[in-house]
């Protein structure tokens, strides 16, 4: 038998990128502490995780930068969106344009760093934020998530006839009008997929929290990342599986229900 | 849109833009400030770089801070280092990425949406936890060599983890995904017919291949390999994860300038140089994207 090389090496491809997942998933349910020792069968890092007061507190935190940043970051990107996909006669697109694709490539250590800077240098000018923290890493948060919201939105718009919308306009219907009754619902899921998108991207953002958020802010990701850089932490794999188990069963709902529509 | 929506459209125009002017913009002519200022033991730790000396402005333009990293080695190394481990990860990510792209676009509805879904499912989950998984798997006592010195395949337990090899391991995994989209994009719209008719000519599968398939992916190839080596260029998560004392990446240098040594007009200039080195590779990326390539 000849194997061919293309679905063998998608084969290999595919236990690559859930070889890892699934390892986190099976050693947190470990007992003994050692990745090497299987010591049977436990959900006792289940239970040490609740338990964790430190890492309670900053999921609570990160869960709620993540909403309230995916929300603005939802409303103010799509109007970047249509800007730049329906609006006539705007000047200076193109530098809209590269405004809002280069946070998508940007290092995240130099968002982080130029954020930063702004906002020391804002409170030496003007007297805010007044303290970093929640504030300060809201503020980061909705800037690149508002990125991702227009590109996705950007793309929906351009796929989308924009007849409809025109006849109404013809027909008297003001431009907000427009907007609320027809292009709204028209762009539903994908400003669905923007918010989970940027809501995502928040819960998971180290770089830029770390250096625009102050002392007693501490997200998740800040967390995770000081307990991790001393080795493995078996808690942290009960927090990794219930993650992984949360997006799986969003994603595979949301495919679904993109499914039945026709 | 006409009349009444007037102030309207002018509103939707400018909180968006204001919005990214003030908290994206702003802040580089900040980072270029600061890179030309002076360091000192202050709060803030730079000296202004304007100030009035009897009623007339006086400049204090410094280029201290760049010459300075033109004469320490070490930045220069950082900048070669990062270059080096993007190109790398880059070329193993298109050597992995292709052929499951390739796959993933020639096969049968629904497998095919299923299997894209499988590309995108680990995006979602958190990028560092997936780092954080390989330590378990990579280190010394780690699942891998548990695994190798069972199976009898090494007598040694292997020394990967806090090696340059981790972080090639890091990066390609969590940056799989961004390279195999838009080349999926790209192949899924290859005209079969051309593939058919290169078959009837008399041309082999894999000539067919390298004299059609490829050059026309070529957009695709592009932007996802420009959508993997811009940002791995300043990754600092990976590296302080899996690399180890000799892995050099500018990301963490930065990362050290500001939170270790706590020298602000040195990281403004090390992200500085970060952004002219990234210009080239944004402009093929932006190309690329003109020329039709999906992402």
């Amino acid at each position: 038998m000849r194997l061919r090389f293309t679905p063998v090496m998608a084969v290999l491809g595919f236990l690559f990128l859930y070889g890892p997942i699934a390892s986190l998933v099976i050693y947190s349910f470990n007992e003994s502490k050692l990745v090497t020792v299987w010591g049977g069968w436990s959900l006792k890092w289940y239970g040490e995780l609740f338990a964790n007061q430190q890492i309670m507190d900053a999921a609570w935190l990160s869960l709620r930068i993540a909403a309230i940043s995916a929300s603005v970051a939802v409303v103010l990107g799509t109007m970047m969106a249509m800007v730049l996909v329906r609006f006539r006669r705007v000047r200076g697109k193109s530098l809209m344009t590269g405004m809002v694709t280069a946070p998508l490539v940007m290092p995240d250590v130099i968002i982080g760093l130029s954020l930063l800077l702004l906002f020391v240098a804002m409170q030496g000018l003007i007297g805010w934020p007044g303290g970093r923290g929640f504030s300060t890493i809201l503020i980061a948060h909705i800037t690149f998530g508002m990125a991702f919201v227009a590109v996705v939105v950007q793309s929906r718009l351009s796929d989308m006839d924009d007849a409809v919308e025109e006849a109404a306009l013809d027909l008297g219907a003001s431009p907000a009008r427009v907007f609320f009754d027809i292009t709204l619902p028209m762009i539903t899921p994908a400003l669905i997929a923007g918010w989970l998108l940027a809501f995502t991207l928040s819960l998971d953002d180290l770089v830029i929290a770390s250096f625009v958020s102050g002392p007693g802010a501490s997200t998740l990701p800040m967390v995770i990342f000081s307990k991790v850089r001393l080795g493995v932490s078996p808690d942290i794999n009960a927090l990794a599986s219930l993650i992984v188990l949360v997006v799986s069963i969003g994603i595979i709902t949301a495919a679904l229900l993109m499914r039945k529509k026709p | 849109m006409s009349g009444g929506g007037k102030w309207g459209r002018r509103f939707v125009i400018a909180v968006p833009n204001i919005w990214l002017i003030l908290f994206f913009m702003l802040p580089f002519l900040v980072v270029l400030k600061i890179s030309l200022s002076e360091p000192r033991i202050a709060i803030p730790p730079y000296a202004p770089l304007w100030d009035w000396v009897d009623g007339a402005l006086r400049f204090n333009i410094n280029f201290e801070n760049y010459a300075y990293m033109w004469e320490d080695s070490l930045y220069i190394n950082a900048y070669l280092s990062s270059l080096k481990i993007a190109a790398i990860s880059t070329l193993l990510a298109l050597f992995i990425g292709y052929p499951m792209a390739y796959y993933i676009a020639r096969s049968p509805e629904p497998r095919r949406s299923i299997l894209l879904l499988l590309v995108v499912l680990p995006f979602w989950t958190s990028f560092l936890l997936r780092v954080y998984a390989w330590i378990g798997i990579l280190k010394t006592k780690g699942v891998l060599n548990a695994v190798l010195l069972r199976a009898g395949i090494i007598d040694q337990p292997l020394i990967i983890l806090q090696t340059d090899v981790a972080v090639y391991i890091g990066i390609v995994y969590t940056y799989l995904p961004f390279l195999i989209l838009p080349l999926y994009a790209n192949l899924v719209k290859l005209d079969d017919t051309l593939l058919e008719a290169s078959h009837d000519l008399g041309a082999s599968r894999i000539s067919s291949f390298f004299r059609i398939t490829l050059p026309l992916s070529m957009p695709g190839i592009i932007a996802g390999s420009m959508l993997v080596f811009i940002p791995v260029i300043g990754e600092f998560v990976i590296p302080a994860l899996l690399g180890g004392p000799d892995t050099l990446m500018i990301g963490s240098v930065l990362w050290d300038e500001y939170f270790k040594n706590r020298d602000w007009p040195v990281a403004s200039a090390v992200a500085m140089v970060m952004l002219v080195v990234m210009i080239i590779p944004i402009m093929i990326l932006r190309s690329a994207q003109n020329k039709g390539a999906e992402i």
